[in-house]
């Protein structure tokens, strides 16, 4: 079976209606240093991998289940999923 | 560029030609790229101490209990109930500044590697912090950044951080003093020391992967001062990681507890180079040292890199090959990665002690020298010293009190609270924090480290430094602030019992510093000797300058001490609704006081003067006097008139207490500002009174009443009104400061 | 035959022996659990104890729900076995699905170490039930994140239930409803964020966790 390879780019952010305090933060600072008119502010992480699957779709649900049950706490974030197909050559050059 | 422009390699890594020469003369022959690298790390100031070794030699070392001394890992004591301490101060000053979290997370990091691998479980840290003012930007962001750095890394760790210092003043402005001690408790036989021994025993590594972090960074940060370009250096700065030094704690003292260890080291500065050259001569041996074996986290590093690299959360372990598999086996269980990377030799086998680093194992020599000249054959500079050219003419010219107009706002702006520093900071964790953050001093419960049977006893800590007295005068500032720490002490019914210290300074080529550093060391050997004190170890921070301005002297002296009943927790920095006040150590009717080095005259610009009058012998009776006092539990409250003088003292407990005070004593603003040592604030019920004013007459110490703890208002008069202030306005400026300053984000630039 | 409390030792964790010595100085016996052994040895109930389980870096509580040890934890507390998670112990707890809602970085963005006056506002958990209903004990809080967030239904549930068993008098964290301790819908699993085992003795500042903790020790005795 041939596996390919994907780069993963799972943006995590806090759910809408969820209190971000350090959004709030930075953005209440802002004015302070001079940065007027910035506004929704939001802090997430963004966590970056590789994975081998047998095709896109086989992919993005194991990305989506590993998010779910990981990476992830549902109670309060998302996760946005951004899957890429590396070249495998280069991959494993 | 032609090749006689270009710097000579040993000159780019810091070593002088004389130095070069020496390395010469030692191998016989010019040393390689990697041996160069060695030992221009091994001989930087920061690793070798040599501009202040000399002088440091004058401090006394022996005295009862000490069980190792200056110049090992840490110092160690023993406390009693076949209980050791160890103990030991750093500074992490300078990586502190160019990237603050870091640089403080780092410098918590390696000094628990210190004690652990004494054998002793780490069981508190202190940290003595000075940043420079509160209306700096730069300085607001450096004092967030190391706060948070301290408490992200101490708390993860699991090691509470039970106190310290936080000190505002201008000559921190370019370089912030960032101090840590840690306290660390051991069965007295588990006692082990950085020792190599046996032939044919394995050298493993255990901890973190190495990277390239901190190449060269004890020479390059802490052996230079700071100037425009210091940003540029942040790729030296390491990162830290608590969780591996969480687990990498608990292994290596599951291996010292199952008796798998014959000697351990930690990897501070000079990295892999200092634990595998020093476990070797310490323990007159040789080691062959496989850099091909290090686990990397980087390609491509060169032998160089990785004999120097100062990554973090790493140590070296000797162990025999046949207790190896046990090693591996409990190293696995806490997940920490364990590499043999060494084999201990004959000393006769290659030359004598022969350090050789090899590409495997029977392998390419990379380097070959003499283990004990990394170390025993470091320079020795007896460096001019000079004292200032306007010594005489400072100390002539003495401050000013404030007159009575200015004498509030004088007491208010001397006053913040630190409780939004030590909340961020775990100061509770393993039970034993009887008197934490905010007192006179640290307090902590003695429990037997593997038993965990209370003793009944308790350990006592302060860190104390005081710029502005060692500014006036190095020597007597100096004893003076050992003084204070042991009055701190007496506040909460301890006895000292050993010092250690860590000399913040400036550029150790301008004469001017090596004058401040040999008075200071005088005056400390001076006051050890006074109280009968040993000095178990000790640090030497130089350089600590900006754009070739030096920072004050600046000695933290951390004093260890005993409880020797510890039945109740000690009255604290409070006072209760109509007690009476009393001052014991001055009975106010002498000349009036000097003002010189005193909080409120730096706060006015006003640096010179003659110190206050000290007297040993008249201190160490108001320290027996208040220790007794304590002990015996008739104390409502007791504070030491310390920065600020009696005014901050006494605001301190009426804003602790919410209690105001109304004293009709104060003769003028010099005895209520003036930083005269040996001087003490207790509150007490009108009933104790007449025994306690005996107590201070049939112990030779002045005493006088003061007052009444009583009201909402913080009422100080004496021939007139002085102060007269709100005890809720009093409290909101106190409690305010910090938050204000500090709360709501800082920023670099 | 004293109750045997097992502790849970994470890597990281650190209240562990903190836990055990408060649980002997009220007559308890108490034993570590290691986090890789799925075993719970027969122990009568069960703490998670603070610290900071697997470094905490991407979310507290969030790889230690993986350990072998959890899968015993959470089959003990199907039964009926009394569970309490404290400060990381909670975080843990949650993430394992045993408690609902979450806990988010403190509103002030800091850590806070602080003594924290808590209202006991039900009786009818594994950890309350020797305390007394209105009383406000004086118990320490250590942490960074134990903002208490949960769904409006979620919060209802917890409500109507008579699940909030701890409240702060003064909020110090921006929790939800001033929430510092729920329990489940059989009252065997708790959890809280301030540190019962950190008030035990007048010497150390407060003995108000010894009520909390004699809960503990008697839900274990009965199973005994």
């Amino acid at each position: 079976m041939i596996f390919m390879l994907f780069s993963v780019q799972v943006e995590v952010s806090l759910r809408d209606g969820v209190a971000d305090p350090q959004g709030a933060t930075i953005e209440r600072s802002l004015p302070h240093l001079g940065f007027d008119g910035v506004r929704g502010v939001r802090v997430g992480k963004s966590i970056r991998f590789e994975v081998e699957s047998a095709d896109e779709t086989a992919a993005q649900a194991e990305v989506d289940d590993l998010c779910r049950r990981f990476l992830t706490n549902p109670v309060i974030e998302d996760a946005t999923i951004t899957l890429t197909a590396v070249d495998a050559a280069s991959a494993r050059g | 560029m032609t090749d006689a422009d270009a710097t000579p390699i040993h000159r780019a890594l810091g070593l002088t030609d004389t130095e070069l020469h020496e390395i010469v003369e030692i191998l016989g022959r010019e040393p390689n790229r990697l041996e160069l690298s060695m030992y221009s790390v091994m001989w930087s100031e920061h690793c070798s101490y040599k501009s202040s070794r000399i002088h440091l030699k004058r401090l006394p070392t022996t005295g009862e209990g000490v069980l190792v001394g200056p110049g090992e890992n840490a110092g160690v004591m023993d406390v009693g109930d076949g209980i050791a301490a160890a103990i030991r101060i750093e500074s992490h000053n300078h990586p502190s500044f160019i990237e603050p979290y870091q640089g403080a997370a780092t410098g918590a990091g390696g000094i628990l590697r210190d004690i652990f691998t004494m054998g002793a479980r780490p069981i508190a840290l202190m940290d003595p912090l000075r940043f420079g003012p509160l209306d700096d930007p730069r300085s607001r962001w450096v004092a967030e950044g190391v706060v948070s750095g301290i408490s992200g890394y101490g708390n993860s760790v699991g090691v509470p951080t039970v106190g310290g210092e936080v000190v505002f003043d201008e000559c921190y402005k370019g370089n912030p003093l960032v101090n840590v001690l840690c306290l660390g408790i051991l069965p007295v036989e588990r006692l082990v020391l950085a020792k190599a021994t046996g032939t044919g025993n394995l050298a493993v590594l255990l901890g973190s992967a190495t990277g390239r972090d901190g190449i060269g960074g004890v020479s390059v940060l802490a052996s230079a001062g700071f100037d425009e370009g210091s940003e540029d250096k942040r790729p030296a700065v390491q990162v830290g990681d608590p969780f591996e030094e969480k687990r990498l704690i608990e292994a290596c003292l599951a291996l010292l507890d199952a008796s798998l260890v014959v000697g351990i080291q930690d990897l501070g500065g000079a990295g892999l180079t200092c634990a595998a050259s020093e476990t070797a001569s310490n323990g007159g041996m040789g080691m062959d040292f496989d850099v091909a074996a290090v686990p990397r986290r980087e390609l491509g590093m060169e032998p160089f890199e990785v004999m120097t690299s100062e990554s973090q959360e790493r140590m070296l372990a000797i162990v025999t090959p046949g207790d190896l598999p046990e090693v591996l086996r409990l190293c696995e269980k806490w997940e920490v990665l364990a590499t043999v990377v060494g084999k201990v030799t004959d000393p006769d086998e290659h030359g004598v002690g022969a350090l050789r680093i090899v590409d495997g194992f029977g392998g390419a020599v990379l380097a070959d020298v003499p283990a004990s000249s990394l170390h025993d054959a470091a320079p020795l500079y007896e460096r001019p010293m000079a004292a200032p050219a306007d010594l005489a003419e400072r100390q002539a010219n003495g401050p000013a009190a404030p007159t009575r107009d200015e004498a509030t706002d004088a007491l208010l702006g001397l006053l913040y609270d630190t409780t939004w520093v030590s909340s961020q900071y775990d100061h509770q964790l393993f039970l034993n924090t009887v008197e934490g953050p905010g007192g006179d001093a640290v307090v902590l419960r003695l429990k037997h480290p593997t038993t965990g049977a209370d003793t009944g006893r308790g350990l006592a800590l302060t860190t104390d430094g005081n710029h502005r007295w060692c500014a006036v005068n190095p020597r007597l500032g100096t004893a003076m602030t050992l003084a204070e720490s042991i009055l701190n002490l007496a506040c909460v019914g301890a006895r000292p019992i050993a010092v250690v210290n860590c000399l913040n300074f400036g550029n150790p080529e301008h004469p001017e510093v090596m004058w401040q550093l040999s008075e200071t060391v005088d005056g400390l050997a001076e006051a050890c000797s006074a109280f009968a004190l040993p000095v178990i170890g000790g640090n030497v921070s130089l350089y600590n300058e900006s754009r070739g301005i030096d920072i004050d002297p600046t000695p933290v002296i951390g004093l260890l001490g005993m409880v020797d009943e510890l039945t109740q927790r000690p009255p604290g920095v409070t006072m209760a609704q109509g007690d009476r006040l009393v001052l014991l150590g001055d009975d106010l009717t002498g000349p009036t006081p000097s003002l010189a080095g005193s909080a409120v005259a730096w706060a006015t610009g006003a640096k010179g003067g003659q110190l206050p009058p000290f007297d040993a012998q008249a201190h160490t009776r108001v320290v027996g006097l208040v220790r007794a006092l304590v002990n015996e539990g008739g104390l409502s409250g007791v504070h030491d008139a310390s920065s600020g003088g009696l005014g901050v003292a006494l605001a301190e407990m009426s804003v602790r207490s919410g209690v105001g005070v109304n004293v009709n004593c104060m003769p003028g603003t010099a005895q209520l500002f003036t930083e005269a040592p040996s001087r003490v604030v207790v509150a007490v019920a009108p009933a104790g009174l007449a025994g306690l004013l005996a107590a201070a007459a049939a112990a030779g110490v002045p005493a006088v009443e003061l007052g009444a703890a009583e009201g909402d208002r913080f009422l100080v008069a004496g021939a007139g009104e002085l102060i007269d202030v709100a005890v809720v306005d009093l409290t909101a400026t106190w409690r305010d400061r910090l938050p204000d300053a500090l709360g709501a984000g800082t920023t670099q630039a | 035959m004293a109750a045997r409390i097992g502790v849970v030792q994470f890597p990281g964790s650190n209240c562990e022996l903190d836990v055990i010595e408060a649980v002997r100085l009220i007559g308890g016996d108490a034993e570590i659990l290691w986090h890789g052994d799925a075993e719970l040895q027969g122990v009568d109930a069960v703490v998670v104890p603070g610290g900071f389980a697997h470094g905490d870096y991407l979310r507290p509580g969030a790889i230690a729900r993986f350990s072998p040890v959890m899968s015993a934890v959470v089959e003990f507390a199907g039964q009926g076995g009394p569970v309490v998670g404290i400060c990381n112990g909670f975080q843990v707890l949650t993430e394992a699905g045993l408690l609902p809602g979450a806990l988010q970085k403190n509103r002030g963005l800091k850590f806070l170490c602080a003594p924290a006056e808590l209202r006991v506002d039900s009786t009818n958990s594994v950890l309350t039930s020797a305390a007394t209903k209105g009383s406000v004990l004086r118990v320490p809080i250590n942490h960074f994140e134990g903002n208490y967030t949960c769904s409006p239904e979620t919060l209802a549930e917890l409500r109507d239930g008579d699940r909030v068993v701890l409240r702060y008098v003064d909020n110090p964290n921006g929790s939800v409803d001033d929430i510092a301790g729920i329990t489940n819908g059989g009252g065997n699993v708790v959890g809280l964020m301030p540190h019962p085992e950190r008030a035990i003795s007048a010497l150390l500042g407060s003995a108000d966790g010894l009520p909390l903790l004699r809960s503990l020790l008697d839900a274990a005795s009965v199973s005994v």
